[in-house]
This record gives structure tokens, C-alpha cells and sequence, in this order.
């Protein structure tokens, strides 16, 4: 769950990092009276997530109170990194001597967390890291104890801090390390962390995200924030039929049906969990299928919860077939997927055969699940049928040979 | 040989009364596998198929050796169980829980390695060594094992339980057995990456090509291709990469955990190429590994 | 009776059977058994015969009480 800029500096302020004074608003009239009170020159931002908001028109400079109005009018409303905008955040412009950036994460190769800092800062640390690698700066952290602060310290220095500048610096990196780890974060940026004339470090952007698997144990700074359960922060707003299938996962336990995304195609897909998944959808659009969506079934699911998948994907528009595909299953059973499809199927009126137009779920309990499909004379096949091969199969059955 | 297990490789289940647990508990011994307990707090004293029971890992490694852990506990208490295993001395631990988030992950990695122990996972099934030994819950009842795994000269590793049985069973259905089966874990932050376990099957005399499954999302696969092109690798790879795509749809994650394109070394598009130029061979298509394989070993 | 499986008990049995039918309402994982009329019976919960996951634990319970009929056979 990504955080706003907004969000993301409120956190920081709580922990004793500097951020510029600043105003959420929803209206070019609230913006104009928050430079107003500001004064001086500002910037308006759109809160929106990416990476690319200035380029994209979403951050402009201003100045005085009309100024900051009309910049506030142009923004908002419109669409800027796959989002409409609907506040901005108006704040005093600070004039910066150096410009650093900081990302307190994870080294997945190294599996510890990570301090990777520049003073080429301002600019996305990837794009730094590939044009200027010297001038990025590494230090790993240790889980096993406190954040420490001598590793922040180094890194000050590899940055080529003295003095106060190099003390105030080890304060904000060893905020922004505790900041990660205590709310579950994939990373706490600072991306463009001014140093100011008169020896100030103030934060005047960042990127954070909770991860996921975090949340369930997040829920005081969550709810600090004034963030709600129905605000997923997915990469759009969940659609109907979406948050459906998070509603049939959730009520029964048994089994998973993984990230449930709705596609604009025709051709159904109740398909295995995880790489089975991915694989099978790969497969799908390569031989020219038009998924009507993704949505893996696994985790040794429920008839139940297969019959009402299979009952969601068949109640879309534009499916009147659907594939049933998966790699060799361990603990999901193919004869309850079996059932739970072909029960789903009869209960819309449909007939299975013509219905489900390939079963490939080999593995657990195959020879049951064999009986089932071949007494609804439904096709299926076994584990010498590839995935690509049973998709293509599924793809001629829909769109003709 | 094969790597991580042999015959006499004795492992314990913490979690074993759980749905799963009971489930791939039965299924490893019909497989052979030697499993000298399980842990379940508060259910100390009872039996799961013949495995006693304990309340703690002590319990069982003070009375008898332990060589691996296989943790399927509520996520809550997944960190816990693996320090608990490691603080008793258990040297390999598969951790099946899915859900467990980079910092506990990370510093569960930590830990082990500062005594000495290895972590596969976690979100995974665990490791095979075909008509050797079953360590966690991959091909499901032993007669499906069979079907699937066989011995043989290929190494295989994968970010996904699921395919790792696929091609599995798609190399065994074309004549071609493994040495050692490994699903690695789908999260982004797992125990052993492809680059770590490749030394293991580089220094396995049976182990002559490696097959690895790949998804979209993280670093493994580039730290895999400079592995590769470092240590000078006998061995051929190759190497399935799905998610094609989700090149075009950044932020938004399918399948697991781990997969999720925010940049661009996250991209299968990106991992073909690193990869390729390692001179990895990328198979479009799971059904393509095999002869892919058989035209490596012939070198 | 399911779409796919049948479950069929038989009272007489169940009843001379010291708490066979509790014993059968635990051992079932998927609910399949309920209290009956009285605690030494039981009824057949028919919404959750089709996830009947095959585990035999009933019939090992009860042999000869409890039958489990595969409708696909």
C-alpha cells in the first residue's frame, strides 16, 4: 500500500524529520488561501502516486496566492500518472545548496536491508545508479538489534559530510531506517532531501509503501493516517466483480483464490494458483485468447469455493465458456475442482461439455477427477498435455479454429 | 548424491497438526521420508501417523538428531517457530507460511546465518530428492510423486511450488530425471536464491544441467546471470521465465508476493535478456525445457 | 445425497456404537455429520456431502454405519 506524498511526510515529521510547511487542498480557492498564508513562493503538488509526477504537469511552482490558485486549477481534476487528481499539497519553496536522496529498504540478494544513498539527489536513485554509480553510496543493517546509528554515520561521510552537516545527516538516515522497520515498509525514500544554506536537512519529497503481508499489523498508523479498509491502493480502484471475489475467498478459508483482476476479454479462466497461473495466462494471450480475467485457484480449495469462482467468471458479460487449466497440483485436489466447477456450471443452466471447454488439472486425485469430467463428457486431459497445449486447445474452442 | 538430503536425512514438522500439515506429513512417510516429530504447542503427547508430538523442538533434538525443520505454522508465530528451530540447532529449515513479510523474512535469513543454517523459503514447498527423500509438501500423495519426480541428472529451482512439480513432471515425461527438486519461494524476500544454491549443484558430481522457473519481479535472476558469468558454470541452464505479460502492466502483482513490476530489472523481458547474455537458454514455453536440456548435455 | 457423493448411515448401527456418533460429528473434517434427534444419532449435513474429501476416517469409525458412495463410479 503505497502512502501519498502527504502521508509519507506526515510519518517523517512524527519522527523528527523536517519537511516543509505545507497545506492539503482540495480546490483552487483553498490553495490560493494556503499560499496566502504561506508566502512567498510555493509549490503546488498533485498527490497521486509515480515516480514521474513533475514531468507529467502534476508539480508547478508558484507564486503569491492567485498564482497558486490558478496552478491548483490546472491540476486538479486532471489525470496525471494514471490517476485523477483530486488534492494537492501546497508548500513553501525551499531553496536547496545540495540536494541528496535517501531510501531506506531492502537488498533482496544480500536479504537485509539496505541504505542507499546519493547526493545526485532529486532524480530516481535507479536512474542515478545507471548513469553515475559512483556516486551512490551503500550500507547494509542488521535485524538482530537496534537500527544503529554509526552505519548512518558512514554513510554521511561516503557522502562527503563534515562537521554539523554530517551529524544532522546520521539523524535523518537513522530515522528513516527506523521508520522501515517499524512500519513494515518495502521502502522509506526521501528522494530529494535539501541541504539548506543555513545547514538545514529538510525533506522535500518522499516514497514510502507498507507492504501487504504488514498491514494486519499496521492498523495504529493506518488508521492515524485516516486511511480505510475500503481503500486498497491498488494500482486502479477495484472493480465490482474484484471485490466479489475477495468477498467468496474470504468466506470460506479453505483454499485461495489469489489476486482476482477483471480483464475486458470473453474467455474465462478458473486457473491454478501462482506460476501455474501466470503461465497459463502467458499462454492464453499468446495464441491470441482475450482473457475476461485472472484469478488463481489454489491452496487445496473447497468445492464450494471452486463452484462459486466458476459461477463469478461465467457471470461476466461476454463469457459464455470458460478454461479450467493448471499446472500438476500437490495439495489442491483435482476431483473438488472437478466438482466445484461442473456444480457452478449446471446450477447457471449451462451445459458443462459445451461449457467448459478443456480441463487440465493432473496431480492429486486425478483418476477421480477423470470419472467425474469423462460422466459430463467434459475434455480433459492429462499431464502429457502441456499448458500451452491445453490453452491452445481452450483458444480454438472459443474463437474457432 | 543429490544436494541438501540424503537416505539417512531425518526431519521434524512444526505445525504437524494443522489441515496441510497432517495431509503432507502422511504423504512424506509413504514417500519414505524419516520424519522423527512434529511440534504443536499445547498438543505435546500425541501422535500423527506414528510421529510423536511435542510441545518444543528441544524436546526432540535433545533426544534425537534433527537435520532439517519443515515450518507450516499460522503466520503469526512463523519467525518465532524458525528461531526456535535454529536456537535448537537444526541446520535446514523449509519454511512453507505464506504471507510473511521482508523484515521478519529478512531477519530470519539473518539469524540463521549467524549459526550456521540454511532457509528455504518462505512461501514454498520444500526440496526433493526423487526415491530419496520428501523435506515438505511438493507432488502431493506419494502416488503422484512418483509420476512426477524421478531421479536423474537435473537440478531444478523455482519461485513457484506449483511449476516446480510441472516441470518437473514435464522433464519426466520426456526421459529426463532430477538429482534435486527445490521450490525456493515466491516472496521477495527469500533464504536461497538461485545464486546461492548454484555452488551446491556446481559441486554435485550428479547434477549435470540445471532448469530454473522464473517470475517477474526482484533481482534473482540477474544475480544468478553474473554468478554464472563469474564462476565460469559447468553447468548448463535453463531457464522458463512467465509473466510475459505483465511487462505492460507495472504496479500490479498476480501469482505471489514477489511478483510485481515496478522497475525495469523487475521485467521477464529484462531477465530474458540479462540472462540470455549470460548465455542462460530461455525456453518460450515449459514444453520446449526438455529438448532444450537433452541438446545442452550433448554439449 | 450430493451431486457427486453420497453419504448413507445407518441409525441402528450408529446407536448401539459407544458415542460413535459424536465421534463420527469430530472426525469428519468437512461437517458432513450433525447431532441427530438425540446425541447417540446423527444426521447427514446434505449442503456439505460434494466436499466429502474421500479421507475414510468416517467408515474407519464406523464400518459398518456409515457408507460413502462415489456418484461418478
Amino acid at each position: 500500500m503505497h502512502f501519498y506524498e502527504f502521508e509519507a511526510k506526515r510519518i517523517l515529521a512524527k519522527h523528527g524529520v523536517a519537511v516543509p510547511k505545507g497545506k492539503l487542498v482540495g480546490s483552487a480557492a483553498e490553495a490560493a488561501s494556503a499560499a496566502q498564508e504561506l508566502g512567498g513562493d510555493v509549490y503546488v503538488k498533485a498527490q497521486v502516486f509515480g515516480r514521474n509526477r513533475g514531468k507529467a504537469g502534476g508539480i508547478k511552482e508558484a507564486s503569491g496566492a492567485a498564482d497558486a490558485g490558478k496552478a491548483a486549477a490546472a491540476i486538479i481534476g486532471t489525470e496525471i500518472c494514471g490517476a485523477k487528481v483530486d488534492r494537492v499539497l501546497v508548500e513553501e519553496k525551499i531553496a536547496a545548496e545540495t540536494l541528496f536522496a535517501i531510501n531506506a529498504t531492502y537488498d533482496a540478494a544480500a536479504k537485509r536491508p539496505v541504505l542507499v544513498a546519493t547526493d545526485a539527489g532529486g532524480k530516481d536513485l535507479d536512474d542515478v545508479n545507471d548513469e553515475t554509480p559512483e556516486r551512490v553510496k551503500r550500507r547494509h543493517l542488521s535485524l538482530l538489534g537496534p537500527v544503529l546509528p554509526y552505519r548512518s554515520k558512514e554513510l554521511a561521510h561516503d557522502l562527503g559530510l563534515s562537521g554539523s552537516g554530517l551529524n544532522r545527516m546520521t539523524g535523518v538516515v537513522t530515522r528513516l531506517a527506523e521508520i522501515c522497520r517499524q512500519y513494515d515498509l518495502t521502502h522509506a525514500e526521501v528522494n530529494a532531501l535539501a541541504l539548506t544554506s543555513d545547514g538545514r536537512l529538510v525533506a522535500l519529497d518522499a516514497h514510502m509503501e507498507l507492504e501487504a503481508e504488514g498491514r494486519y499489523r499496521q492498523k495504529g498508523i493506518v488508521e492515524e493516517l485516516g486511511i480505510t479498509d475500503a481503500d486498497t491502493r491498488g494500482a486502479r480502484a477495484p472493480t465490482e466483480w474484484e471485490l466479489e471475489a475477495i468477498r467468496i475467498d474470504e468466506e470460506d478459508p479453505r483454499g485461495l483464490i489469489g489476486p482476482a483482476v477483471d480483464f475486458d476479454g470473453d474467455m474465462g479462466l478458473v486457473i491454478g494458483a501462482g506460476g501455474g497461473s501466470i503461465t497459463t495466462f502467458d499462454a492464453v494471450k499468446r495464441l491470441g485468447g482475450n482473457p475476461a480475467n485472472y484469478a488463481a485457484l489454489g491452496g487445496n480449495p473447497s468445492v464450494d469455493k471452486a463452484r462459486r469462482l466458476t459461477k463469478l467468471v461465467l457471470s461476466k458479460p461476454k463469457v459464455n465458456k470458460i478454461c479450467v487449466i493448471s499446472n500438476v497440483v500437490s495439495n489442491t485436489r483435482a476431483d473438488l475442482v472437478a466438482r466445484g466447477v461442473i456444480k457452478g456450471v449446471l446450477e447457471l443452466g449451462l451445459d458443462p461439455a459445451e461449457t467448459i471447454t478443456i480441463f487440465r488439472v493432473p496431480g492429486a486425485w486425478e483418476a477421480d477427477a477423470a470419472k467425474i469430467l469423462k460422466k459430463y463428457n467434459i475434455d480433459y486431459c492429462d499431464r502429457t498435455v502441456s499448458i500451452s497445449e491445453a490453452a491452445r486447445r481452450a483458444v480454438a474452442k472459443v474463437y474457432g479454429e | 548424491m543429490a544436494i541438501l538430503l540424503n537416505e539417512d536425512f531425518q526431519f521434524i514438522v512444526q505445525g504437524i497438526t494443522g489441515r496441510e500439515a497432517v495431509n503432507f506429513t502422511r504423504e512424506c512417510l509413504e514417500y519414505g521420508s524419516k520424519i522423527v516429530g512434529g511440534v504443536t504447542p499445547g498438543k505435546g503427547g500425541r501422535d500423527v501417523y506414528g510421529v510423536p508430538v511435542f510441545d518444543t523442538v528441544r524436546e526432540i533434538t535433545e533426544s534425537r538428531r534433527v537435520d532439517g525443520s519443515v515450518i507450516t505454522v499460522p503466520l503469526a508465530f512463523a519467525a518465532d517457530a524458525a528461531i526456535e528451530a535454529i536456537d535448537a540447532g537444526v541446520k535446514l529449515i523449509v519454511i512453507i507460511t505464506e504471507g510473511i513479510t521482508r523484515l521478519d523474512a529478512a531477519m530470519i535469513v539473518e539469524y540463521a546465518d549467524y549459526h550456521g543454517a540454511r532457509v528455504i523459503g518462505p512461501n514454498c514447498l520444500g526440496v526433493m530428492v526423487p526415491n530419496v527423500c520428501r523435506f515438505g509438501s511438493l507432488g502431493g500423495p506419494a502416488v503422484d510423486v512418483r509420476k512426477a519426480f524421478t531421479p536423474g541428472n537435473v537440478g531444478v529451482m523455482s519461485r513457484s511450488g506449483g511449476m516446480t512439480t510441472e516441470i518437473c513432471s514435464t522433464l519426466t515425461t520426456n526421459g529426463l530425471g532430477q538429482s534435486t527438486a527445490l521450490s525456493i519461494g515466491g516472496d521477495p524476500v527469500i533464504g536461497s536464491t538461485y545464486a546461492d544454491l548454484m555452488p551446491l549443484f556446481e559441486a554435485d558430481p550428479d547434477t549435470e544441467a540445471v532448469v530454473i522457473y522464473s517470475e517477474p519481479g526482484g533481482s534473482a535472476e540477474a544475480e544468478l546471470a553474473k554468478w554464472v558469468e563469474d564462476n565460469n558454470s559447468r553447468l548448463p541452464i535453463i531457464a522458463f521465465v512467465s509473466g510475459r505479460f505483465m511487462d505492460d502492466m507495472p504496479g500490479m502483482s498476480f501469482g505471489h508476493a514477489g511478483t510485481v513490476v515496478n522497475r525495469k530489472e523487475d521485467s521477464p523481458a529484462e531477465k530474458i535478456r540479462r540472462m540470455g547474455a549470460a548465455g542462460i537458454r530461455v525456453a518460450d514455453q515449459v514444453g520446449d525445457i526438455p529438448d532444450l536440456v537433452k541438446e545442452a548435455l550433448k554439449g | 445425497m450430493g451431486m457427486f457423493i453420497s453419504v448413507e448411515t445407518d441409525d441402528t448401527v450408529i446407536r448401539k456404537g459407544n458415542g460413535l456418533a459424536k465421534r463420527l460429528i469430530e472426525v469428519c473434517p468437512v461437517n458432513i455429520f450433525a447431532a441427530g434427534t438425540d446425541a447417540n444419532s446423527v444426521a447427514v449435513v446434505e449442503d456439505n456431502v460434494d466436499e466429502c474429501t474421500l479421507c475414510d476416517l468416517c467408515t474407519q469409525a464406523s464400518p459398518d454405519g456409515v457408507r460413502v458412495v462415489k456418484l461418478y463410479d
